[in-house]
């Protein structure tokens, strides 16, 4: 008979279940019939991520099914604060050699986030033989997690901007055909629209996020807005500032005067923004689709729908939630193969991911019907082919230093303490400033 | 503390071994220990832990300053003073700077003198005196963050919050940004610190008034000496040496400012009210560059240091110039 062990990080329990493949089985193990889920006898997997509302209960009924599948795997998943505080820790838990197995991360995040220093790569073939690949994902966003020809991370959804709107004022203002938004083109009708539902309700019309602390509401409008009319804020390595002034004014002045006007609420932090919606106080909302739980569960009359092109593309800001591993010394063994069952797991379920609002990334929930009976979260499921990630550079991606400084300056343009010049010319400035500085973390791409 | 020059010389103690140190003249024994092995041990605990946690933090940032450390502690290049040489080209840092000044101009002013008036209303009111202490210190003790949610969640929203009500009742038209404007942002900042923390030097105010003799107002009054006077010719001046010291750390509690700002205002609108220790957290822990912001942190150290040598020399002048 074995003493039971004393210490749960010994990797002895590779030995068991399914993971018995790559496993070392230790003498002990021999002869020793697998106990149903002891702790002691289960792979450690340690998960941290920072999903939280709507996200972390949808995330804590997956990890729970997730657990009953899996006896083998001691899943210990830990919540932190969402931004930057979240990425702090990331970074410091590998330095300190005590890493958890498994993390999520922005995937514009991954270019300043050291991957080959922070982060392990993901063996490839330990997921194909879960039954995942990279043809069950678009190219684009693939690409996004590979660095110096390995994969770094795997795409878990996108998530956009989108336009909310609020059914009863719609109808009211005479914008719903068969309760969907009649379709919307150029700048110039949207405003018209926003006047009408005006007219109809005496309020402002639309709410977002305009200021707050580290507020990135700013530049998510921005960067949505600016795409559309085919501009770019950096070249495609990330090295050097192409920002079209033209383009990028034409802009800044509609969003300026959107705020003057009185069609967009003027001052309004990014949970206040979703308050003012909740309450049903304006028509439409431009935000992230993940607030979409909040609005479902106090039966808020509304819908959800692609931003309109405004600008001459149809494209949105968007990030993408992805899984990364972070750095380990001694990675390998049980540990490691739970971490890559876990994200095939969580990839092949994302259609009860997908009730949170975001777009998988996994093509073949895509035509799962039971993602397409969500609604309205299929309904912009179209937008995966315009998404905006940011260029991949260091300073860039969710919670990022650029986020919050240049969502800083955009604000001022919204709530009107800076002209849309004064607002390009420092976000020229700051942008200057983060390519004249080298990637403070080791090992990374740019 | 002046050498002690005894009036009249004691009579050396026969039982005391005369003089320590060689060739130190007979002092009067008693008087001047000298330097005992006994006193370095029981001080011995204290030094560790003041070496410890403050001079061996102060030379590693020092150290670190002069490097490209990132938050990991890797990559540690030797870049000399590169660090300070940005730190002044960076209008960032200037301006996150000058924030810490304004908000210490614009703090330190009203909680000296509010401190000062409420502490000569509390010694004048005879009457339940202990209700006027308990109520103007009581904020004293809430945490930050509690008065900052307090402020921010019910004082100052725009349109609902009490302030607003407040114009309103007096027909001033509501709807301010209290936090939202960068106009009044800094101001609210300031309100919420000067209604938290005034009640420390209305107690520091309070305890030297009790200190001032009765028998000077008694000789005052007999001389016909109004009130007016009294205050003027005697309860100030008297004042003199606990204004100089409420001062220094009214001053220097101010320049620490950031618990009030992060929490209410996250530094906004558009970096308005982003005081320089923000701007470190954000260089060190958001952009991961510790090297940078220990450059940013040793320049703020600078201005502190010399802030609190400044203020006692000032202070030795006037009173040399009496």
């Amino acid at each position: 008979m074995n003493p039971p062990l004393p210490s749960r990080r010994r990797a002895l329990a590779g030995g068991l279940g399914a993971l018995a493949a790559a496993g070392t089985l230790g003498p002990f193990a021999a002869g020793c019939s697998a106990p149903a889920a002891s702790a002691s006898g289960a792979a450690r997997l340690r998960f941290w991520h920072l999903f939280s509302g709507g996200d972390g209960v949808n995330l804590a009924k997956m990890l729970d099914a997730f657990g009953a599948d899996h006896p083998d795997i001691d899943l210990e998943a830990v919540t932190l604060q969402w931004g930057a505080p979240y990425y702090t820790k990331l970074g410091m838990a590998g330095v300190g050699g005590r890493a958890p197995e498994l993390a999520a991360l922005h995937l514009a995040r991954l270019p300043g986030f050291g991957p080959g220093t922070l982060l392990d790569p993901f063996d490839l073939d330990l997921l194909a033989e879960h039954g995942v690949t990279e043809k069950d994902f678009p190219p684009d966003i693939w690409r996004r997690g590979r660095v110096g020809g390995k994969q770094y991370a795997i795409p878990l959804d996108t998530h956009p901007m989108v336009l909310y709107f609020q059914t009863e004022i719609c109808e009211k203002a005479g914008l719903l055909k068969d309760g969907k938004l009649a379709p919307i083109r150029g700048a110039e009708e949207f405003t018209e629209v926003l006047r009408r539902v005006k007219q109809a309700t005496g309020r402002p019309a639309l709410v977002t996020e305009t200021l707050g602390a580290e507020s990135v509401g700013g530049w998510r409008l921005f960067s949505t807005f600016y795409s559309q009319t085919g501009g770019k804020v950096l070249s495609a390595d990330g090295k050097r500032l192409v920002i079209d002034d033209a383009k990028a004014l034409r802009v800044l002045e509609w969003m300026a005067s959107m705020t003057a006007e009185g069609l967009w609420v003027r001052r309004v932090d990014a949970l206040g923004a979703v308050g003012v919606f909740n309450l049903g106080k304006t028509g439409f909302l431009l935000g992230g689709e993940w607030e979409v739980t909040t609005f479902k569960t106090n039966k808020v009359p509304f819908s959800m729908t692609r931003i309109p092109d405004l600008f001459g593309r149809p494209t949105a800001q968007a990030d993408c939630h992805s899984f990364v591993l972070p750095h380990q010394d001694d990675r390998g063994g049980a540990p490691n193969e739970a971490a890559h069952t876990l994200v095939a797991w969580m990839l092949k379920h994302s259609v009860d991911w997908a009730a949170g609002g975001h777009v998988p990334a996994y093509l073949p929930v895509l035509d799962d019907p039971a993602y397409l009976k969500l609604d309205p979260q299929s309904e912009y499921r179209s937008v995966l082919e315009d998404v905006e990630l940011d260029a991949p550079a260091w300073f860039n991606g969710s919670a990022s230093r650029m986020w919050i400084e240049l969502g800083d300056v955009f604000s001022g343009v919204l709530t009107g303490s800076r002209t849309p010049r004064s607002a390009l010319a420092e976000a020229r400035e700051r942008i200057r400033g983060f390519l004249d500085t080298p990637n403070p973390l080791p090992g990374a791409a740019s | 503390m002046t050498a002690v020059s005894p009036t009249a010389a004691p009579a050396p103690r026969a039982d005391l071994p005369a003089g320590g140190a060689a060739g130190a003249a007979a002092r009067p024994a008693g008087v001047r220990r000298k330097w005992t092995e006994h006193g370095l041990v029981f001080v011995t605990p204290f030094l560790l832990i003041y070496a410890l946690f403050l001079l061996w933090p102060l030379v590693y940032g020092a150290g670190m300053s002069l490097t490209s450390q990132n938050i990991t502690g890797t990559g540690a290049e030797f870049t000399g003073l590169d660090n300070y040489a940005e730190a002044v080209r960076d209008p960032a840092m200037w301006s996150s700077l000058w924030n810490t000044v304004w908000f210490t101009v614009l703090s330190t002013v009203p909680l000296v003198i509010i401190g000062l008036v409420l502490a000569l209303l509390a010694h004048q009111l005879r009457v339940v005196q202990w209700l006027w202490r308990i109520s103007w210190f009581a904020p004293f003790m809430l945490p930050s963050s509690v008065v900052c949610l307090l402020f921010a969640q019910m004082i100052f929203p725009s349109g609902f919050g009490f302030a607003d009500q407040l114009l309103a009742e007096f027909g001033l038209e509501p709807g301010i940004g209290w936090l939202t404007d960068a106009r009044y942002a800094m101001l609210s900042v300031v309100l919420t610190t000067v209604w938290w923390t005034v009640g420390f030097n209305f107690l520091l105010y309070l305890a030297a008034l009790q200190s001032i003799p009765q028998h000077l107002y008694e000789a005052a009054e007999l001389d016909g000496a109004s009130a007016w006077k009294r205050l003027w010719h005697i309860t100030l001046p008297m004042l003199r040496r606990t204004t100089g010291l409420v001062l220094v750390l009214q001053v220097l509690a101010s320049l620490k400012i950031f618990d009030q700002v992060y929490l209410m205002t996250g530094g906004g609108p558009d970096d308005s009210t982003r005081p320089v220790l923000q701007y470190v957290y954000q260089q060190g822990f958001t952009g991961y560059r510790i090297g940078y912001a220990s450059a940013v942190s040793y320049i703020f150290f600078a201005l502190i240091l010399l802030v609190s040598l400044v203020q006692p020399w000032l202070a030795r002048r006037k009173e040399d110039s009496k």
